[in-house]
């Protein structure tokens, strides 16, 4: 399959091929990073903009990192320091960084569809780095490459997302991304943070945690976000860890062999315990190794070809 | 389309040996040898080579793969991407001397993009060029140092080498297109 897509907005979007053929062209660049010389010449003379509207160490360092192995200049704007604080709307930002013609736009944004948005008001390719609750699609694809890895498939293995589903874009990328290739997926979080109708996803809602990681084959603990913590969806941190954190207890309840993702930032002692974040089963760690592969994957499969400008 | 059978199995077969025992010549046996395929059928004439190296000579000289992919240079105006494939360098080719081997030397761009990756890897003593056919019509300044059939061909024709373990035969055609629209 080739893919003759402008931008990487969301994992819903996607097809079949497309997907695996981001994953087989991520397996490969996993090569580049562990050679002494990290550099390969393929996207020579591209911009990249890392456009973040939101705070990210992993992911913003992620692109940047993958953009400069792959030769292409990487340049960074974080809202901070960008003319948003002065009031400019999006689409002149986006105009003005248009017109000194980067090849890419890599966005975060607090709001569900900028990225979408975005694509209509630039001939650049747009990669969506994370959109309000809506997409986080590199950040699933990495997670699909990792259980890949580990595992041999994705068809037939079990997940189970643990936590705040409502708010959560990683949660949402990953149903997509692991139910299109033959993964089924169960989630479970305290009631006021399952959005209703998530089922419509092709997920299973589990009555409790114990039920949603019996079978997993892969548990993936979502971050609880404590700075939302005055919206009260739980009643306090230790009861939250008590009920849905993952701990040496509660993974005694689970398959032997469950492998343990999560995207990062980790609130340790709260969605997991530090003895279980370090430990054996954990992959947290290779999952930021295989972030670098996968958007170096985005990249050569979005920028290298000639596109005809619409 | 017209095809044309210019190498059996047993023309491949003797060529891949004669080029063996040339390659042993020039290099005094197979000390310091590393033999890298280009993929996917230059990797398989690649380990065929070195089995029958290791066959005259007793030794076990590293075989692997460089996949020049990301170092084209043409990826800026292709439509599509090319489906990377496997880059498998087994050790340090620092001080080696290296046998790249290829299918068909035709424009010596893909050779160019090869070495180029080669490089980023270390820094050979020397790489040598073995291809199965060479058709000509070079654009860069680049030689085989070991050939196994130079081949007059038209760039309208096509050359394909197909090889048993990837294509289920073991020859070489030659193909005319027609209406004179060029294969590649």
């Amino acid at each position: 399959m080739k893919t003759k897509r402008k931008d990487l907005l969301g994992i819903e979007g996607l097809t079949v091929d497309e997907i695996e053929l981001l994953l087989s062209t991520a397996e490969s660049f996993k090569e580049v990073s562990a050679r002494e010389i990290k550099k390969v010449p393929t996207l020579r003379g591209k911009t990249v903009i890392n456009l973040f509207y939101e705070p990210s160490t992993r992911t913003r360092t992620s692109f940047e990192i993958a953009a400069k192995r792959m030769s292409a200049d990487a340049v960074n704007i974080s809202i901070s320091s960008s003319s948003a604080v002065k009031g400019e709307t999006l689409k002149d930002t986006a105009r003005n960084l248009e017109a000194m013609k980067p090849d890419a736009i890599v966005i975060r944004h607090s709001s569900a569809g900028t990225p979408e948005m975005l694509s209509r008001y630039v001939a650049c390719s747009v990669i969506n780095a994370g959109d309000g609750a809506h997409e986080h699609p590199s950040q699933a694809l990495l997670d699909m490459l990792t259980v890949k890895e580990r595992l041999g498939r994705i068809k037939g293995v079990k997940l189970a997302i643990i936590g705040d589903i409502a708010h959560s874009r990683v949660a949402r990328s990953n149903i997509y991304g692991f139910t299109k290739l033959g993964a089924s997926v169960t989630v479970a979080g305290p009631p006021t943070m399952i959005p209703p109708g998530i089922e419509r996803l092709g997920c299973r809602v589990a009555l409790n945690m114990t039920d949603a990681i019996r079978d997993a084959d892969v548990i993936m603990m979502l971050r609880i976000q404590l700075e939302r913590q005055d919206e009260a969806f739980f009643p306090s941190a230790r009861e939250y860890s008590r009920l849905y954190g993952l701990d040496a207890d509660k993974l005694r309840t689970a398959k032997k062999d469950a492998i343990i993702l999560h995207p990062g930032p980790v609130n340790r002692g709260v969605e997991i315990s530090p003895d279980v974040a370090d430990g054996p089963y954990s992959l947290i760690l290779d999952q930021v190794t295989n972030g670098v592969a996968v958007r170096m994957a985005i990249f050569y499969l979005l920028l290298g070809a000639s596109r005809e400008q619409s | 389309m017209k095809t044309n059978v210019v190498m059996d199995e047993k023309a491949i077969e003797r060529a891949l040996s004669r080029i063996a025992h040339e390659v042993i010549e020039r290099n005094r046996g197979g000390e310091r040898l590393v033999i890298l395929g280009i993929p996917t059928r230059g990797y398989e004439l690649a380990r065929r080579l070195k089995k029958i190296i290791d066959e005259i000579e007793g030794t076990d000289i590293p075989v692997g793969a460089v996949d020049a992919t990301l170092y084209r240079d043409d990826l800026a105006i292709k439509k599509t991407q090319p489906t990377l494939k496997k880059m498998d360098i087994p050790i340090s080719i620092d001080d080696r001397r290296i046998i790249l081997v290829d299918d068909v030397l035709f424009t010596g761009r893909t050779i160019r993009a090869g070495m180029n990756a080669l490089m980023d890897f270390g820094r050979p003593l020397s790489i040598q060029l073995a291809v199965l056919v060479d058709r000509g019509h070079r654009e860069l300044p680049i030689k085989a140092d070991y050939v196994g059939k130079n081949l007059p061909t038209s760039v309208k024709e096509g050359v394909k080498v197909r090889m048993k373990e990837i294509d289920g035969v073991n020859e070489v055609v030659l193909e005319s297109a027609c209406e004179g629209k060029p294969i590649t």
